[in-house]
């Protein structure tokens, strides 16, 4: 019963093949764009967060290891470009109380890895490239650690880089997790 | 955190529970005594039935899966025969955890101490060097099992008391509502096996059990998302609703929200849908119900809190389990209806965005257990109210208490069924 797998589409992490790493990205500048965006994330910078992101964008935190198909069961997070534009409005609403007031966040990004190739829609080729992480969370109701692996699509618009996908693999996710307000 | 919230002090001749839990108000002690906590271990969780799991979790003979009934560790097993089990994770040689794997299919588990096997139906099949025992099948020892395990369209609950009520009597009234969620199913059965989120709550369970059919806090805890999405559901929830909160018996309560759907008379409005985005749906439940089936997409899906821990909120499940006094697990899955595939992709998608602990409305309610654990412990006032709408309830037509949408008829019926069990005799 349930979702019969064989009529969704391919789940998005496997999808296609890992190609060849693309020509032209610098593993520094990938770097400097991962703590950019790690920068944005701590500090609540919705906006700049948001602006990030490319039209084909997905935002996934599974549970159970790697996770199941996203489209046939559940899923801490699974938003595309429309559901992340919902949450940071939720957030920015101010009475988003599970962020409000929000987490004070810091996080460490290590182990970054160039991982290959990825064709996207518009036919062209994603860079796809993994990284650890550690956070420390702190809200009134305690002090929470975070950890994880992280593996990012980036995509380049002339010389801008917009991040296209973001899979969390959190590293306790087939245990009970607490509340995830903020944007990991 | 340690409790500070002193007990109240229990007169002579009165019991503990009803000196804590008046009509209009409970003592805040409820929520913080460990020693409270350990007692409705022993008088609730040990003794009624409680919500494990759904049988579609184990559809196939010999699968098994990991659950937990309050502070146990459970495997739910399917028997070669297809009968479900619920199992103690524990061994009989010396207290190990059996299984490891959250599920899998295995006909039998083996203790990884010794070497000790046992059956999926918990009893010994063989210990190694079996001359220490005198030899084979020696020992009447087998792994512990939840004594009475019953269904309800295909929901498995436990009771580790050997005898009480039958399950059946014990959801009662709330059993027809159950049957409402199934029957919105063209083959006339649901699944829950689009995995489980845990959501992991700095809580007293009871917070939740309450808050579940409390119409109260939805334009308040869910206004930002409520606003920004520009859902519907606020006002099913306003001061005008129509719609009544049901106390149900047995602890169990709804947010009967069927007359504000009836007065607008759109299928599938419950379901924020119409019927030409699922026209497959719609048709496979015109073919299977006929004339009825208007009504049943009119209607919707019920919004339903079973005493203690089950809670159906119209497209999802949550199994509710204390860990103790201070905190709980929140289990949250979407619904899957047998016969619609169209729906049940919407709801794992609305389901990933509502609920869990990243959820764009538990979160939040989350947020308001939390805090809740955190004031309930200031010594002053000492008592939470729970008077609202008491003074303009009302009894429907089949003898049920009932309030306005925004009224505390479900929290007072849980209390009332709290009490009763609590001051229960062994």
């Amino acid at each position: 019963m349930g979702i019969d797998t064989a009529t969704l589409p391919e789940r998005p992490d496997v999808a296609g093949e890992l190609l060849a790493i693309p020509a032209g990205w610098d593993v520094r500048e990938v770097e400097q764009f991962l703590y950019k965006e790690a920068r944005l994330a701590d500090e609540n910078d919705y906006d700049g967060w948001e602006a990030l992101w490319t039209d084909d964008a997905l935002y996934w935190v599974p549970v159970d290891g790697e996770g199941d198909h996203p489209l046939a069961t559940v899923s801490v997070i699974y938003d595309n470009r429309n559901r992340i534009s919902t949450r940071l409005k939720q957030v920015r609403t101010g009475k988003r109380y599970a962020q409000a007031p929000p987490s004070n966040l810091r996080r460490i990004i290590g182990n970054v890895e160039l991982l290959g190739g990825r064709g996207n829609r518009d036919g062209g080729v994603d860079l796809e490239l993994g990284a650890n992480f550690v956070a420390i969370e702190s809200r009134p109701r305690g002090n929470e650690l975070w950890g994880g692996r992280t593996t990012y699509r980036l995509r380049k618009f002339g010389d801008e880089i917009r991040l296209v996908y973001k899979k969390v693999v959190l590293v306790d996710n087939e245990r009970a997790l607490p509340t995830l307000g903020f944007l990991i | 955190m340690t409790a500070v919230v002193q007990p109240a002090p229990v007169a002579t001749g009165q019991s503990r529970y009803s000196q804590l839990i008046r009509p209009d108000q409970v003592h805040g002690s409820l929520y913080t005594d460990p020693t409270i906590f350990a007692e409705e271990l022993q008088k609730i969780w040990h003794k009624t039935w409680v919500f494990v799991g759904h049988e579609s979790e184990v559809p196939q003979p010999n699968d098994y899966v990991r659950k937990q009934l309050a502070t146990q560790d459970v495997i739910m097993t399917r028997d070669r025969d297809g009968e479900v089990h619920l199992l103690i994770n524990r061994c009989a040689h010396r207290g190990l955890q059996v299984c490891d794997d959250a599920s899998g299919n295995s006909s039998s588990f083996r203790c990884p101490y010794h070497g000790w096997t046992y059956r999926n139906t918990g009893e010994l099949l063989g210990y190694p060097y079996n001359k220490g025992y005198g030899g084979k099948n020696k020992l009447e020892l087998g792994m512990g099992k939840v004594p009475r395990v019953a269904s309800y369209q295909g929901f498995v609950f436990g009771s580790l008391a050997a005898d009480g009520p039958s399950l059946e009597e014990h959801l009662g009234a709330a059993a027809g509502e159950i049957d409402r969620l199934v029957g919105l199913s063209p083959e006339g059965e649901v699944s829950l096996d689009a995995g489980w989120l845990r959501h992991r709550t700095r809580s007293n369970w009871k917070f939740l059990a309450e808050n579940e059919t409390d119409g109260y806090h939805p334009q308040f805890v869910h206004g930002s998302i409520f606003g920004v999405t520009g859902s519907p559901i606020g006002a099913l929830y306003s001061d005008s609703s129509t719609a009544v909160t049901r106390n149900l018996g047995n602890g169990h309560s709804e947010n009967d929200l069927r007359p504000e759907f009836r007065n607008f008379a759109e299928p599938l409005r419950w379901f924020g849908t119409t019927p030409d985005r699922v026209p497959q749906y719609v048709a496979a439940m015109q073919e299977s119900y006929g004339d009825d089936a208007e009504r049943r997409l009119i209607e919707g899906a019920p919004h339903v809190m079973i005493f203690p821990n089950l809670f159906i909120a119209e497209i999802q499940v949550f199994n509710i389990q204390p860990v103790a006094v201070g905190e709980c697990v929140q289990y949250a899955t979407a619904v899957q209806l047998a016969g619609a595939p169209e729906m049940n992709k919407r709801m794992v998608s609305q389901s990933i965005g509502s609920v869990g602990p990243a959820g764009m409305l538990l979160a939040d309610d989350t947020e308001m257990y939390e805090r809740n654990q955190r004031g309930v412990q200031m010594l002053d006032p000492e008592w939470l109210d729970v008077r609202r709408g008491l003074q303009r309830e009302s009894i429907d037509e089949n003898g049920f208490t009932i309030g306005a949408a925004t009224d505390e008829t479900g929290m007072r019926g849980f209390w009332q069924h709290y009490r009763t069990l609590m001051e229960a005799e062994d």
